[in-house]
């Protein structure tokens, strides 16, 4: 039962922590990504485009080809639109919390218009499932099953799940341990500063929304490939990827905080099954808290105004350096 | 050595971007015609791409979705005058530099309350007292989400673009939460037509329109706004806050009271907003009657660089691609989420073409030697 | 013959319509410290912003040791071994010392934290510095910054060292220690450009002095061939004698008492500590000191935007003749009280003036709440706003101009025409001549003196000693928060009130 709850818990968070890695890359640099939902959603469908294709190109797909090529399109199509966010922000210097709310609209829209006629304008049309692939995704470690409890919460999960976590791990690592990680923080704390240390604000600026941009649309190829067992159903994602977002603030902007933020995350989504006489209305309430627990979250640490625990400084402003 | 002096040479940058002073409204204003004219000619070619009609027909179905009956006209009308509300709802707090970007949830606690009104209060009170009551509860149901994250602004400079962001999903919730008591028929999750009979609660037709109320009242609300953000002494306050704090409080502005108010109208519209939608139109509460009007307001503010006026065009346009696209979508048989992937895209170029408005580029002038 | 080290050829640089430097050619050799003179707004920081890769110059060129070169970014300079220490620190905040340091630095041996705080200990010992490696920049106080500054140019080995106004924020101890160190340097072979307005820095510590007027180049001069006299020439043309015209005050009466009022600034450093002086109507008060030494503190305390520790602001009402107490009132509430009090702060555009609205809507800052109903009265502050246009000979497009297209002097016309529009009992000024050309200082200084014969009382807080002396009546001299004189500006000497403006903190010091 216990090991049931854990099991569901993380299989609900993973989504939620590739998005929340992702934009917590992304606003270390001092961009407010608020497009991560539809970036999720671009990396949903740019996988499951990926291995439609595929499927279809072949007779019988290959375990090795059907686990790359979606993989690859899915990170394509998210980095890809972090580009687009990237360049209007960045090189142009647009507006980042309209920008982000453009790509999200896009992105959302691309996903649910490829998700529903995809099959419509390039096969015979039905429902869009990619369940070859789907099930390559989903192998779980063999000896799973024989460790009973053990085994179930910590091998019962197709290799996304995993690496979703070591992501998580290396950026923590990244941001703290590393040069790349030092940078990264200064130019999401003070651009200006940095620029002048001689760290390219731009690039770096780029990469890190690019590179997040990508690891958080592999939340959505996730939870179309694994959870969904290859299934798209428009709208299916939900809010999760303004829960990611919800998620990088619990998480004090660091990702291995993230990692338990998540399970804790996924499970308020699913424990209203487990409480045994809960009502319906009562599961509302639960999925309530995750979001009133990140605003209690950034009410205190507004009020201890700890310096270590807030927001990137510069986040959500545009960086011109000849500005004066 | 004279080759390292040329590598030298090549690395110097070429294009120069400096802040430009203000650009003359119709250069401005051209800019961003042609980048709304370069997106619909790359619209119309995604739009080939994905069905191979012409394009000039499609542009022609757009048309026709917009003005191509009386009823479409009306439902139009409608959603335009909804989207204007909410834009001109969120532009004071945004001319104060206050980014509620939670005008979904501020507008869904007001459906929320016009709902339960309807519900509770709809076969016991008459109309005429009944819709007055819920004008000032949907008001005050709004201001009061729009007054906690700005309380906490003021208080203890709390992130508020985060914040009004949570609060939108704790609304969503708590619609939820209420739908469970209110569905009609049971287990069915939908609260369906509220009083669809007896009509408790629901806005009046004018002259047999249904829409003309909604239409009217935004257009007061339209003109309103542009009197008190450019006439009124409080307009006045919000610009100089938003300018700059220091000034305000030079002067003797006390900048927390002017965020509280400001959010309070802007929470209060919100509510507004969400009265039109569940008793003017929809007559029932679903988790999605905002939908996504909330973000999309912002970008149509910001679009209008925050003028009422302006924003009616600007809203316009939103709509005039959000419904020509459904038309699209209807003719030939193509998901109906076509219309967010155009509306995507002209964003993009739009936001873009600021840019060149804001900001002057020139090419740097190659050395007479190299030349 | 010096060995040049850096050369600027013919920079030009502009900013919209403002010219920051034009036509600049300066030579700096090694072994050499060079001053860079100039006044406040002379284009010095520019000229340097684009030594270290901030700014790009719009024409001109650099060389290196002989050899042209291109920076565009602070990498590149940072290559050719220039490295800037800034007025305006750059520093991440939430950082700690060590990773302000390495910040920006590519070394082959990686990335070891530990090792870099040893090296920035080793650093510090060498010098003399006394900093903590490990301590965050939030919890730093200024000098302390500043010594991150320093550390940090020397840890990336610069030969070239720029040094924008290193001393405003230091003691006179430190800015000796600084020096010594500067020596040092300068002795081992390294390149020392200094920016700088203070004249006797110049005299003890460069071997040579290049001097900006306006943006442009005048001329180099060896310190030991220079003085004093011929420095101030330079740097502010033909000797101008000020000729400020100054009349007796008449029937003068106390208006504003202020009595040991203390203040501790939000990083809980105390900037004012038992400051008292009374101001008297038809009298121009002038505060000197350097600069940072509470002046700010000390208007924002009496305009009602600075809390107080203790002490007493006290105001003589001259309608009523009763006493009212101005501590810990909001603005808002000095006004209601009937206490017309002006005041023309330091940051023009910032705080004094909203730089995107338009001459007349800045006229309505003060006026606005006037009327009863709850619309803007627009007629009025247009009508003012054309007469301080044509009484002031602003120079403007029209009273429908955003404030911010000004030039520097118009934009302070026009504040300074709006704070005496209020008819004002007490009016106070924080460098209102700052960065202003000649002629419209004078209409200044005029307007200062037509309020003061009209029975204002005047606060004028200067930087240039010759106009503290030739305008006001009675002179207070601040040094880090205290008074350390009080003198009259008609007998007292620019020595005198030079030496009062370090006296405190020498006192401090030994004690």
């Amino acid at each position: 039962m216990f090991a049931t709850i854990i099991n569901k818990a993380i299989v609900q968070g993973i989504p939620l922590l590739y998005g929340s890695t992702g934009e917590i890359i992304t606003e270390k640099s001092g961009n407010l990504n608020l497009g991560i939902p539809g970036i999720m959603y671009m990396g949903g469908i740019a996988g499951v485009m990926g291995a439609y294709f595929y499927e279809k190109s072949v007779a019988v797909p290959s375990p090795v080809w059907c686990i790359i090529i979606p993989l690859i399109a899915s990170l394509i199509g998210s980095a890809l639109l972090a580009l687009i966010y990237s360049f209007l922000t960045i090189s142009l210097r647009a507006n980042q919390n309209v920008t982000g709310l453009a790509l999200t609209t896009f992105g959302v829209g691309f996903g649910d218009f490829f998700g529903g006629s995809l099959t419509k304008i390039f096969g015979e049309g039905g429902n869009l499932s990619v369940k070859v692939t789907a099930d390559y995704y989903k192998t779980t470690l063999p000896f799973a099953d024989d460790l009973g409890a053990f085994g179930k919460i910590f091998f019962s999960y197709g290799f996304l799940v995993y690496l979703a976590i070591i992501i998580a791990l290396i950026s923590a690592w990244v941001l703290k341990k590393t040069r790349v990680g030092l940078h990264l923080r200064a130019v999401g704390e003070n651009p200006a500063t940095a620029d002048a240390a001689g760290i390219n604000v731009t690039k770096y600026k780029y990469l890190a929304t690019v590179i997040g941009g990508a690891i958080a649309g592999l939340g959505g190829f996730y939870f179309i490939m694994d959870y969904t067992g290859g299934s798209w159903t428009n709208g299916g994602f939900g809010d999760r990827g303004w829960l990611a977002i919800a998620l990088v603030i619990f998480a004090l902007w660091k990702p291995n905080l993230g990692i338990i933020g998540s399970v804790i995350f996924g499970g308020l989504y699913i424990a209203y099954a487990y409480i045994s006489g809960l009502s319906r209305s009562a599961s509302a309430i639960f999925n309530m808290l995750p979001y009133v627990v990140t605003i209690l979250v950034l009410i205190i640490t507004s009020i201890r105004s700890k310096k270590e625990n807030q927001p990137p400084a510069s986040l959500g402003l545009a960086y011109f350096r000849e500005e004066r | 050595m004279s080759n390292k002096k040329h590598e030298k040479r090549s690395s110097e940058p070429r294009i120069h971007i400096a802040k430009r002073d203000d650009m003359i409204w119709y250069k401005s204003w051209g800019v961003r015609l042609i980048a709304i004219v370069l997106a619909l000619i790359l619209c119309a070619l995604v739009i080939v791409l994905l069905t191979g009609y012409d394009p000039i027909k499609v542009y022609g179905s757009m048309i026709y979705g917009n003005f191509g009956t009386t009823r479409k006209m009306w439902n139009m009308l409608q959603k335009l005058s909804i989207l204007l509300c909410v834009s001109l709802a969120v532009t004071p707090a945004f001319k104060m530099k206050f980014w509620n970007i939670g005008a979904e949830g501020q507008s869904l606690i007001g459906a929320l309350t016009a709902a339960a009104c309807m519900i509770y209060m709809g076969n016991k009170i008459p109309n005429a007292l009944l819709i007055p009551i819920m004008t000032v509860l949907c008001i005050i149901a709004g201001m009061i989400w729009g007054i906690i994250p700005a309380y906490f602004k003021a208080k203890f400079n709390t992130n508020e673009t985060l914040f009004t962001l949570m609060m939108n999903y704790v609304a969503t919730q708590l619609v939820v939460f209420c739908i469970v008591f209110w569905e009609n028929p049971k287990d069915s999750n939908n609260v369906g037509i509220i009083n669809s009979s007896t009509h408790g609660g629901w806005l009046p037709t004018l002259f047999n329109q249904k829409y003309l109320l909604i239409v009217l009242i935004v257009a007061v609300i339209t003109i309103a706004m542009y009197i008190y953000l450019r006439y009124s002494k409080h307009g006045y306050e919000i610009s100089v806050v938003g300018e700059s704090e220091n000034t305000a409080r030079y002067v003797g502005i006390n900048v927390k009271k002017v965020i509280l108010r400001t959010m309070a109208l802007s929470g209060g519209l919100c509510g507004i907003t969400g009265l039109l939608l569940v008793a003017g139109t929809d007559h029932t509460i679903t988790t999605t009657t905002i939908g996504g009007i909330g973000f999309t307001a912002i970008m149509v503010s910001w679009l209008a660089k925050f003028n009422p006026i302006i924003m009616t065009l600007t809203s316009f346009l939103i709509v005039f691609l959000e419904r020509g696209a459904g038309e699209i979508a209807t003719t030939f048989q193509l998901n109906h989420s076509i219309s967010d992937i155009l509306t995507g895209i002209i964003l993009f170029f739009i936001i873009g073409s600021e840019f060149f408005v804001n900001y002057k580029i020139t090419l740097r002038k190659k050395h007479k030697e190299e030349a | 013959m010096a060995e040049a080290a850096i050369e600027l050829r013919n920079i030009t640089k502009t900013f919209g319509s403002v010219v920051a430097n034009k036509n600049v050619c300066i030579t700096a050799n090694k072994n050499e410290i060079l001053s860079i003179l100039g006044e406040n707004g002379s284009g010095k920081t520019t000229l340097m912003n684009m030594i270290s890769g901030i700014y790009f110059p719009d024409e001109g060129q650099i060389f290196i040791n002989g050899e042209e070169v291109v920076i565009r970014s602070p990498k590149d300079a940072f290559k050719y071994k220039i490295g800037m220490i800034h007025q305006h620190f750059k520093l991440v905040d939430v950082f700690t010392a060590a990773e302000n340091i390495i910040l920006g630095l590519e070394d082959e041996d990686g990335y070891d934290l530990k090792k870099s705080v040893e090296k920035v200990r080793e650093i510090g010992e060498r010098y003399g510095f006394t900093i903590d490696p490990e301590k965050k920049i939030y919890e730093m106080s200024v000098s302390e910054k500043q010594t991150v500054e320093i550390i940090r140019v020397l840890y990336r080995g610069a030969d070239i060292l720029i040094l924008d106004e290193p001393t405003a924020v230091l003691t006179p101890q430190e800015t000796q220690k600084l020096f010594a160190v500067l020596r040092r340097m300068r002795d081992d072979g390294k390149t020392i450009i200094i920016i700088t307005h203070k004249l006797h820095e110049v005299l003890s510590l460069s071997d040579r002095v290049s001097v900006l007027r306006k943006g442009e180049y005048i001329g180099t001069v060896k310190t030991a061939e220079t003085d004093e006299n011929k420095l101030t020439e330079m740097m502010v043309g033909k000797k101008v004698s000020l000729n400020i015209e100054r009349d007796e005050p008449k029937d003068c009466v106390d208006r504003l008492n202020v009595q040991n009022i203390n203040c501790i600034n939000r990083e809980g450093v105390t900037v004012l500590s038992n400051v008292s002086f009374t101001a008297r109507s038809g009298e121009i008060l002038g505060i000197a000191g350097i600069a940072g030494s509470g002046q700010r503190e000390l208007l924002e305390a009496i305009a009602g935007l600075q809390k107080l520790s203790n002490g007493s602001i006290m105001y003589l009402d001259p309608k009523t003749g009763e006493t009212e107490n101005l501590r810990d009132k909001t603005p808002m509430e000095i006004r209601d009280m009937g206490v017309r009090l002006s005041f023309v702060p330091e940051d023009r555009l910032g705080m004094g003036l909203v730089g995107n609205m338009d001459i007349v809507d800045n006229m309505m800052l003060r006026s606005y709440r006037k009327g009863k109903t709850v619309f803007l009265e627009r007629k009025a502050p247009k009508d003012l706003a054309e007469e301080i246009i044509s009484r002031l000979e602003v120079v403007t497009p029209d009273a429908n101009t955003p404030v911010r297209r000004l030039s520097g002097g118009n934009v302070q016309k026009v504040l300074v025409g709006r704070e005496i529009a209020a008819a004002p009992t007490v009016l106070m000024a924080a460098y209102p001549v700052r960065g202003l050309d000649i002629n419209s200082s004078y209409t200044i200084y005029n307007l200062l003196n037509e309020q003061k014969r009209k029975g204002v009382a005047v606060i004028f807080v200067g930087e240039d000693l010759d106009v503290l002396l030739e305008l006001c009546d009675k002179i207070i001299v601040l040094s880090a928060g205290k008074i350390s004189g009080v003198v009259d500006a008609r007998t007292t000497t620019k020595e005198e009130v030079g030496l009062l403006m370090t006296k405190s903190q020498e006192v401090e010091e030994n004690e």
